[in-house]
């Protein structure tokens, strides 16, 4: 699990072109969204986009985002579920 | 044919902020000395963007955008001013480098999934972008129609103070280049087919004009003060005007209707780019029209591109607050004797023809 | 004193037909253009439903009499074709020595070609006659050179507001004296670039859209182009049309939120509406009926339907979106929207909301869902939200009412 969260935040760094920030800065816990790293809709849509082209897992609806982009650790949760299944 | 009536209203240059491929970002001399390229396009010398934008705000920005931003800001504070009271921008193809990206996935269509090069292909986002860095909900628009992009927003910028809905209003025109576009726009003909030196333009033998680009951002504003570089007393857009001669006529009405006569004319900006058909235009209309006119050729300095007038209007602007001209501009006999009028023209294809009028 | 500015000639071609005539015909018989795709190749062609104008390119330039030796772009045919029943509509055609001015709306330009040829023009020379038609200005000049027009011409892209946009700047330009006439409004086809664009942003329905619908789901794109001609006192006594109703306020405010949300409050949507509304000098008692923006997103319904809520405390007007019939025209809607109501206003009927059942619990007001006939309408307004934030309302009242 480590691991993922650890590529995770590479890829989210760059997916969303994070430019100043750095793996160390970003906490696995914290949200992503609102406070925290203070993403927005589009944000979201880019980690759908990511979730899509780096893992192949496709969200239908942007309304589900909420819940498994909340954090890091959510987000490597979600993707390690679904890779149990295929 | 009908004589078009032309704008007259009062206004003035209070500030200016212009990304340019010279040394024109804040504190800089002015154009002084000319800065080499020798490139295949003149690329303009970005400023530090952090200075202008938080790094997180700037995290999906195109360079289009961030140059925009920029400019914009470097302009307010130029002008002594935090809010502007409306936002125009011109440009004549946006972000090239989104719209390259999505055109280049479309391709393959499924493949197509980023919304972020969408939004920033779209033209209106860069006006957009500065008033929600600005929290400014005033007037806000976007012309996107070529040589007239900026002209449009000036003319605008001119009614809105005329009739009384703005005292400052921040407007600019903005375009880039990329190798890409410039590897399709090559085909036209037009354009040379080689890098060249820019300070060669007007020597080099090689045909074409020298493709450019930048964003010059203004606060047009309806009250003289300490900031002020000159009055912008007109802008006009002629379309199809038809032969060298009835250009030349037009231009010489436009200069009556705004009490001058083509004798008052110090200087004409010229829309020269270093293509021989587009030149001669250029160059018949004004010896036409301004025979006892300094013509000052400025497009080795910025390259060619469809808000160049921007450019130019900065150019301008500065001349007739400095009372000098600097050595890197070109200017063609005779010198002129004062330096209170300036006229500046551009045209593209000889469809679209722009004069704009700035005065001491 | 600024010159009062009149309606005197109205151009329209969408999904719903193919002049004025057709698409009120289509209203009126509550006959929506959203359907499957059917002309646009396009690999989302099986997941989405957009509205159409039911013509080929070929079919087109046909209708506009070219020959397509030219290159020349479908949003440029569309928009000449509308431009064209707006100037002869008001017999532009037989007036000489008037100042007109063509003020344009578009954001496509001529994308629906050059998306088609973007390889070539990278690697051959087989298709260079499309590059220079590729950009929003191409599409204004065809205008132009179709129907002879060499006055002030300018385009206007402010993404869903462009059209209004382009109708608020000609009146201003012609209340400075600067013109007599103008042509103004927009034109929009549909494009893979855009279709994938807002498929893109998830904001696409796949099944016909309910705008102010609790279980909304997002927009139909559409197509279409539509154009007023607009005439000074002046002008209009020069050529003796008859005046079809008046632009009497407008309003352009930024909602300066995010590059593709409105605020949860509306702000923009407000700000536009009541420069508009304060212009017009018209109690807000006064307003007859709203052609809402509406567009069946979460977010537009919800923002501008609380600004509607602010702007009309406890009393508000008929209002419907008439997108499920034409589809979001997105660079045309400010234009075709503002002759639909203007449509509306000249027989007194109020479009339905199509697609309507179940209210959003957030407003306490909900869109009229049946055709209403026989309404004493006065005076009306349309509202166009671009991405972005720019918020632009138009309002038009009957002439001879006051």
């Amino acid at each position: 699990m480590d691991e993922l969260i650890d590529k995770l935040k590479k890829e989210v760094i760059a997916q969303l072109n994070l430019e100043d920030i750095s793996v160390d800065d970003i906490n696995p816990d914290s949200p992503l969204f609102g406070e925290g790293l203070g993403l927005d809709s589009i944000d979201a849509l880019e980690l759908i986009v990511l979730l899509e082209k780096n893992y192949g897992i496709k969200i239908e609806d942007p309304k589900d985002g909420k819940k498994i982009f909340y954090s890091i650790r959510t987000m490597a949760e979600f993707i390690s579920e679904h890779q149990k299944k295929a | 044919m009908t004589v078009p009536s032309f704008l007259k209203s009062m206004a003035y240059i209070n500030g200016i902020g212009i990304i340019s491929p010279q040394n024109t970002l804040p504190g800089q001399e002015f154009l002084e000395p000319a800065v080499e390229h020798t490139g295949d396009f003149l690329k303009a010398i970005e400023p530090v963007f952090k200075t202008y934008i938080e790094p997180i705000a700037a995290r999906r920005m195109s360079r289009l955008i961030k140059m925009g931003i920029s400019s914009a800001k470097i302009c307010l504070q130029d002008a002594g001013i935090s809010m502007p009271d409306a936002i125009i921008t011109g440009t004549g193809l946006g972000s090239v480098e989104d719209t390259e990206k999505i055109l280049s996935e479309l391709t393959v269509e499924g493949k197509f999934l980023n919304p972020t090069p969408f939004i920033q292909s779209t033209y209106n986002t860069i006006s957009s972008q500065i008033a929600i860095s600005l929290k400014c909900h005033e007037y806000n628009s976007t012309y996107v129609h070529r040589c007239f992009s900026l002209e449009s927003c000036l003319i605008d910028a001119l009614l809105q103070i005329s009739d009384g809905s703005a005292t400052n209003v921040l407007t600019g025109g903005i375009d880039e280049m990329t190798l890409n576009h410039l590897s399709i726009i090559r085909r036209l003909g037009i354009w040379k087919s080689e890098a060249i030196r820019n300070l060669d333009l007007w020597s080099c033998g090689i045909p074409g004009a020298m493709a450019g680009e930048g964003s010059a951002y203004f606060i047009i504003s309806g009250e003289k003060n300490e900031h002020t570089y000159a009055r912008l007393e007109a802008a006009e857009t002629l379309y199809k005007p038809g032969s060298t001669n009835e250009t030349a006529r037009l231009a010489a009405c436009f200069l009556d209707e705004n009490g001058l006569s083509c004798e008052d004319i110090d200087l004409v900006l010229m829309g020269n780019n270093g293509f021989e058909e587009h030149d001669s235009i250029c160059e018949d209309i004004v010896s036409r029209a301004l025979p006892d006119s300094s013509r000052v050729l400025y497009k080795h300095l910025s390259g060619e591109y469809h808000t160049v007038s921007g450019f130019a209007l900065f150019v301008a602007a500065n001349i007739l607050k400095k009372q000098s001209i600097p050595g890197s501009l070109i200017v063609n006999a005779p010198a002129p004797k004062k330096l209170d009028n300036i006229l500046i023209h551009n045209h593209y294809r000889n469809t679209d023809h722009s004069l704009i009028l700035v005065r001491k | 004193m600024p010159s009062r500015i009149f309606v005197t000639g109205l151009g329209f071609i969408s999904g719903l037909g193919s002049n004025v005539q057709e698409n009120l015909d289509s209203l009126l018989n509550l006959r929506s253009a959203v359907g499957p795709v059917r002309y646009i190749e396009t690999s989302l062609k099986d997941e989405l439903c957009v509205s159409e104008v039911q013509m080929t390119k070929e079919e087109l330039l046909a209708f506009a009499g070219l020959t397509g030796r030219e290159a020349c772009s479908r949003n440029s045919l569309l928009g000449m074709i509308a431009a064209r029943e707006a100037f002869l509509h008001a017999r532009l055609n037989e007036h000489q020595g008037l100042r007109i001015g063509l003020i344009s709306g578009t954001t496509v330009g001529g994308m629906d070609e050059c998306e088609k040829y973007y390889q070539d023009f990278l690697s051959n020379d087989s298709r260079n006659e499309f590059i220079d038609i590729y950009d929003c200005a191409d599409s204004t000049e065809k205008i132009a050179g179709y129907l002879g027009l060499k006055g002030f011409m300018t385009t206007i892209s402010t993404a869903c507001s462009s059209a209004a946009n382009s109708i608020m700047f000609a009146a201003r330009m012609m209340k400075a004296g600067k013109l007599d006439c103008a042509i103004a409004g927009g034109t929009e086809s549909l494009t893979k670039f855009h279709l994938n664009g807002f498929n893109a942003l998830k904001i696409l329905d796949k099944m016909p859209c309910r705008p102010f619908d609790a279980a909304r789901n997002g927009i139909n794109l559409g197509e279409g182009a539509a154009y007023l001609v607009l005439e000074t006192e002046e002008a209009k006594k020069k050529t003796g049309n008859k005046i079809i109703c008046e632009l009497t306020g407008y309003g352009n405010a930024c909602e300066a939120f995010h590059q593709t949300a409105s605020s949860p409050d509306g702000t923009g949507a407000y700000l536009a509406m009541k420069k508009a509304l304060d212009m017009s000098r018209e109690h807000p008692d006064n307003i007859g009926y709203i052609n809402a923006h509406g567009t069946g997103t979460d977010n537009n319904d919800l923002s501008e339907g609380r600004a509607i809520e602010t702007l009309f405390p406890g009393k508000v007007p008929y209002v419907s979106s008439t997108k499920p019939f034409t589809g979001h025209m997105t660079s045309a809607a400010g234009s075709a929207e503002a002759i639909i109501a203007i449509l509306a206003l000249l027989n007194g009927i109020i479009w339905p909301n199509l697609n309507f059942s179940s209210p959003m619990p957030e407003l306490n007001f909900k869109p009229v869902s049946e055709l209403i006939r026989g309404v004493d309408l006065n005076v009306v307004m349309t509202n166009s939200f671009g991405f972005g934030g720019n918020d632009s309302s138009l309002i038009f009242k009957k002439y001879g009412i006051y």
